[in-house]
């Protein structure tokens, strides 16, 4: 066990920086920049049973910290997934990957992480009931401790790897669902997806976005994230992965004081390829800094 | 794709809000004209994909159109500013498809990527024609710097205050090997329309990381979705579906 690694549901991580879903397509944009291997591990985007384009463009619009985004989870569809994009992963990366599912019904949750469940390459399922893109299934089902708690039993019933559920901040009580996921059988949540935003365009006086609203993302969200992963790590025993605005060594330093095991980045890949490099390279740097010996210690610490 | 510091040696406004800058740096990760790079900009959080006008060994010409905060700022920027950039993005013009006499079309700052493609095309001893479209005849730039690379240059502007009254589908000629094309969305309509051979068009869309991570560029296209950004932003006429 080395200084940065953590323990994420049974399965150890060299270190807990994660890129998150949608930001780092399926790992080979990355791995023709860097040797992805020195990160953790990443989720992959967003996998549904059938392939999909998802909404019209224009998909993103800048904001003064962050930007938001409408892809609707554009993926090629969980069978071209297994044929052909994780045999192209596997060249150029060997630690599991984590498996971000997506779905419109519990039955197409239920079929995609089976399928997904028994592929060797995928260490945990990444089961996200926090879309806020799509209409229909999504985000609908995080929004209440009742619908979490379905799909958690339904996916539980058909998976061994361990499954965690991706949790919205678009609610009422994060912690109760939360606590609905880790009642229902969930090895982990992970949290938060976007917040709901939209941006309009002064000189056309029309949403940017061609779907009018979408998910905020970036270093905006971060305080907010980070009061969720704080609040939701002192109700469940399940560990968290903290996604939200996170940019530096510093920001997952914070995010696991608050209750994170593993932190996701996701926006700044987008505006820095090397974002996640340059934060693992850093960490021992930061650690250092703090004091702080080995990085699991810290989890929860600021409880 | 390389990221690269360069600096700015100079930034001077061509027009009323068109601007030419140009930079010193690495160009290596640059293998086709019509690719563009991405400028991190202080002060806001996304990049600004620019399509680059000339390479000319270590230096990259840019020009862009002042439209919102991030693009006004970057007009003040002057010499010795070192800026952040990604370099060598999408997939550019493809000049072996041109035939002997190809056509560039051109219609404001969708202009700049086809005066390194002609530049290019020139090298390779075609002949090559370009028509430049603008609003009016303030607006006209770089029709000079076309004429220098000995290409044939026709302005059309839709007020007809210079060269050839209305848009650049008015002053197509009758015989041309093949073309290419980069303007805003209506203008690649109608030259699509017009056109009597294959060709290839440049998009433009809003993207989010510049780089194929995000999806945010995405479009519908006859062999499948492709990303703008990365197996665009050059599209061939064959496999454009139109949709909106």
């Amino acid at each position: 066990m080395g200084k940065m690694s953590v323990n994420l549901c049974g399965i150890e991580l060299s270190n807990p920086v994660i890129p998150a879903s949608g930001t780092f397509g399926y790992g080979y944009e990355f791995a023709e920049l860097y040797d992805i291997n020195i990160l953790g591990t990443f989720s992959f985007k967003g996998t549904t049973r059938e392939a999909r384009f998802g909404n019209p463009t224009p998909r993103i619009a800048e904001c003064r910290a962050g930007l938001i985004n409408a892809i609707g989870l554009q993926n090629p569809g969980v069978d071209r997934v297994i044929a052909e994009e994780l045999p192209k992963l596997k060249k150029v990366f060997h630690k599991p990957v984590m498996a971000n599912v997506s779905g419109f019904s519990l039955e197409e949750y239920v079929e995609v992480c089976s399928r997904l469940d028994r592929e060797e390459q995928v260490g945990w399922l990444e089961v996200n009931i926090s879309c806020p893109n799509v209409k229909k299934g999504g985000a609908s089902f995080g929004m209440t401790p009742e619908g979490a708690a379905a799909v958690t039993k339904a996916v539980k019933a058909v998976t061994k790897k361990p499954c965690i559920m991706k949790l919205t901040p678009n609610v009422t009580d994060i912690v109760s669902i939360a606590k609905a996921c880790e009642d229902a059988g969930a090895d982990g949540v992970s949290l938060i997806n976007t917040m709901y935003g939209m941006r309009i365009d002064l000189k056309t006086k029309r949403p940017v976005i061609a779907n009018r609203m979408g998910g905020y993302s970036g270093p905006a969200t971060f305080p907010v994230a980070l009061r969720m992963v704080y609040q939701v790590y002192a109700a469940v025993k399940i560990p968290i992965v903290g996604i939200g605005g996170v940019s530096t060594a510093e920001d997952v330093v914070e995010m696991m004081l608050a209750g994170a095991t593993a932190v996701g980045v996701g926006a700044a890949n987008c505006v820095e390829p090397f974002a996640c490099r340059n934060i693992v390279e850093d960490l021992p740097r930061v650690m250092d800094k703090y004091g702080i010996e080995n990085l699991s210690d810290i989890i929860g610490g600021a409880q | 794709m390389k990221q690269e510091k360069l600096t700015v040696l100079s930034n001077r406004p061509l027009t009323k809000g068109v601007y030419e800058m140009k930079l010193a740096g690495d160009t290596s990760a640059f293998s086709r004209p019509g690719q563009f790079l991405n400028i991190a900009l202080e002060g806001f959080y996304l990049r600004r994909p620019i399509s680059v006008c000339d390479l000319d060994g270590d230096t990259i010409t840019i020009l862009y159109k002042v439209v919102g905060h991030g693009t006004e700022a970057m007009s003040a920027y002057g010499p010795g500013k070192e800026l952040d950039i990604l370099c060598g993005l999408g997939n550019g013009y493809d000049t072996s498809k041109s035939g002997q006499n190809p056509l560039l079309i051109g219609g404001g700052v969708g202009i700049p990527p086809l005066y390194g493609l002609a530049k290019a095309l020139v090298a390779e001893g075609k002949h090559v024609t370009a028509i430049l479209g603008f609003n009016t005849a303030e607006e006209i730039f770089y029709e000079n710097e076309f004429r220098s690379l000995g290409a044939d240059c026709i302005v059309a502007t839709a007020d007809g205050s210079a060269g050839v009254r209305g848009f650049v589908t008015d002053a197509l000629p009758d015989n041309y090997s093949y073309f290419y094309t980069c303007g805003p969305e209506p203008m690649l309509k109608a030259v699509y329309r017009a056109s009597k051979t294959s060709g290839q068009f440049s998009f433009e869309e809003r993207m989010g990381c510049g780089f194929g991570a995000c999806m945010g560029c995405s479009c519908k296209t006859v062999t499948g979705y492709k990303r703008i950004c990365r197996e665009g932003p050059v599209l061939e006429k064959e496999e454009i579906l139109w949709e909106k």
